[in-house]
């Protein structure tokens, strides 16, 4: 079936059993992101511990949201800014890529189950919802 | 019981009419095409009527001194005599905009253009009334509205069943109401609202109503004499019409004295350097080269619509969304939002399935060959009352019929399961 390649277990594994979901208590930055054509939204907190990336959200959405959130803070969790701004750009071009890049998987990891994603327009917005919430965030954490 | 009533249309005859239906979806999958509220289908005579015009007809309508734009003039201005009948208003109270969207906001403009001593304008301690089942484009507007003259924005709550709440109606249509905007069919419910006593009430304290038909025009017969109405708006691409033309009807004496919104070319009466005055109703509100295509494409549509009937339209609606009702009555997982009777509804069915988000269910169907809509469907503060972030539509019209009720069904028991064993 064509949708199993939007629907790759990786993905509805982390819709089921989301990592790091749930805010931290404090955070150095909150974001919070919403896509208007949906109603998804996500609540993003993020802090560096001795450089480090620590990140925690929460959200209401599809499985395609709340699974790429879920794998982007479990695959830059515990890396620096300096590290994940690769990985955050690897992850946009490939959405863009409309199927046509296969994504470095020595890059992207579990994320690399969304490139079937970019073959339906409608969903890449929701599978950047959390990527983009982290983005904004990192840029508030080193305007500080 | 659905099995006891009877379709008054052959969906599968109708969708002959109309040639999208002969493509296939992802790969060979049938078309069922579930999202008519948020825009139809169009038949070969609209097609052809919108094609034509350019075929053989095109020139500037009331401008040129030639051949052409006579006959460019009379295909507009027929329709306009069409959308007349079908409303069953006075010609010149029709005026076409590009769509609902605008005809609303040219009616909130022009409200704002009004000077004190004219009837439309607005102060603070005055009171601008919706609901919470708008469609944005009946809510957004009127918001601004309010902003800009410091009006107050009220509006009616809706109640358990997915009706307005209107045991208090005098204290929401206050004396100091001067506009109550209104959806005719609810976008996401399928609710259709009794105006009677809003009508009447609105008028008691001086008000005018305005009537977003958006979701009723093109389903069922409404006559604006007998609504009691004061203006009415719908898009012509929802009623098997083209794009990019919308109509705003108004009763005559308050058009007159209502300032125009958009100012240009053909909205004049005169012209001097300094000052202008302002043509008649309805060109007072046409300003510019209108979209006269699609004018004479919505003349066909309405055209197709009347053939076809719109009584039986909206009872061959009525049959498949009890159809549906029934169907998902036997799926525990199933919530449907909105009226669970027949009585006082469209063919809207607003829908969520347990652990489901309504953005998978509506990939899932798609795979099947099933549109649907899933979403806010614009209506952000209904979709938070109803406590959800987005909901699945199914939305019926003439073509569709019981099979795609059945794959609609189907469809999401197959979701289920894909989802869920998984
Ligand atoms: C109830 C209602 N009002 C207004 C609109 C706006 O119509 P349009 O986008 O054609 O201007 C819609 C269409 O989505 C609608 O369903």
């Amino acid at each position: 079936m064509q949708l199993d390649s939007l629907y790759q277990e990786v993905i509805l594994d982390h819709y089921k059993r989301p990592e790091h979901k749930g805010l931290s208590e404090k955070s150095d930055v909150q974001v919070h992101h919403v896509n208007p054509n949906c109603g998804d939204e996500i609540t993003l907190n993020l802090s560096l511990r001795d450089h480090l990336i620590d990140i925690s959200w929460d959200g209401v959405g599809c499985s395609i949201s709340m699974a790429s959130a879920s794998v982007m803070s479990s695959l830059l969790s515990g890396k620096t800014l300096e590290e994940a701004g690769p990985i955050l750009d690897s992850f946009v071009s490939l959405m863009q890529s409309k199927g046509t890049q296969t994504g470095d998987e020595e890059v992207l990891e579990d994320a690399l189950a969304f490139s079937g994603v970019s073959k339906y327009p409608a969903r890449i917005k929701c599978a950047l919802l959390g990527w983009m919430a982290f983005k904004d965030a990192s840029v508030q954490i080193q305007g500080r | 019981m659905a099995s006891q009533i009877t379709m008054t249309l052959n969906g599968s005859l109708i969708r002959k009419d109309f040639p999208i239906f002969e493509r296939v979806i992802r790969g060979d999958m049938r078309l069922i095409y579930l999202d008519s509220g948020a825009t139809s289908q169009k038949p070969n005579s609209v097609i052809e009527a919108e094609a034509n015009f350019y075929r053989r007809n095109n020139a500037a309508v009331h401008r040129g001194a030639h051949q052409l734009a006579e006959e460019a003039t009379d295909a507009y201005e027929s329709a306009r005599f069409i959308v007349a009948d079908f409303l069953g208003g006075d010609v010149d109270e029709i005026i076409f905009t590009k769509s609902a969207t605008e005809s609303l906001n040219l009616l909130a403009y022009s409200f704002g253009n009004a000077d004190s001593g004219n009837r439309f304008h607005l102060k603070a301690g005055d009171r601008i009334v919706v609901s919470e089942m708008e469609h944005h484009a009946n809510l957004v507007p009127w918001q601004e509205l309010a902003k800009r003259t410091g009006a107050e924005l009220a509006w009616f709550s809706l109640n358990e069943f997915g009706r307005l709440d209107l045991s208090n109606i005098e204290s929401v249509i206050t004396v100091d109401t001067k506009v109550v905007a209104l959806t005719h069919q609810s976008n996401v419910l399928g609710t259709i609202n009794p105006l009677e006593a809003i009508v009447a009430r609105a008028h008691d304290v001086g008000a005018v109503v305005v009537l977003d038909a958006c979701q009723s025009v093109p389903h069922m017969k409404v006559d604006v004499e007998k609504l009691g109405v004061d203006f009415l708006a719908f898009s012509g691409h929802k009623s098997v019409g083209p794009t990019g033309v919308g109509v705003l009807w108004g009763r005559g004496e308050l058009l007159d004295e209502l300032p125009p919104f958009l100012f240009g070319g053909s909205m004049i009466e005169s012209v001097t350097m300094a000052h202008s005055t302002w043509a008649a109703v309805p060109r007072k509100f046409e300003a510019g080269v209108p979209n006269m295509a699609q004018v004479v494409g919505l003349g066909a549509a309405l055209n197709y619509l009347t053939t076809i009937g719109l009584d039986k339209i909206h009872d061959h609606e009525i049959a498949l969304t009890s159809r549906l009702l029934e169907g998902f009555e036997e799926n525990k997982d199933v919530q449907i939002f909105g009226p669970r009777g027949l009585d006082m509804r469209g063919g809207i069915v607003s829908f969520a399935v347990k652990d489901i988000h309504p953005h998978d269910m509506g990939q899932f169907l798609d795979s099947q060959g099933i549109a649907v809509r899933t979403g806010h469907h614009c209506a952000w503060p209904l979709t938070r009352k109803l406590g959800v972030n987005a909901t699945t539509r199914a939305s019926f019209y003439l073509y569709n019929d019981e099979t795609d009720v059945d794959a609609l069904i189907a469809g999401v028991a197959n979701a289920q399961e894909y989802f869920g064993s998984r």
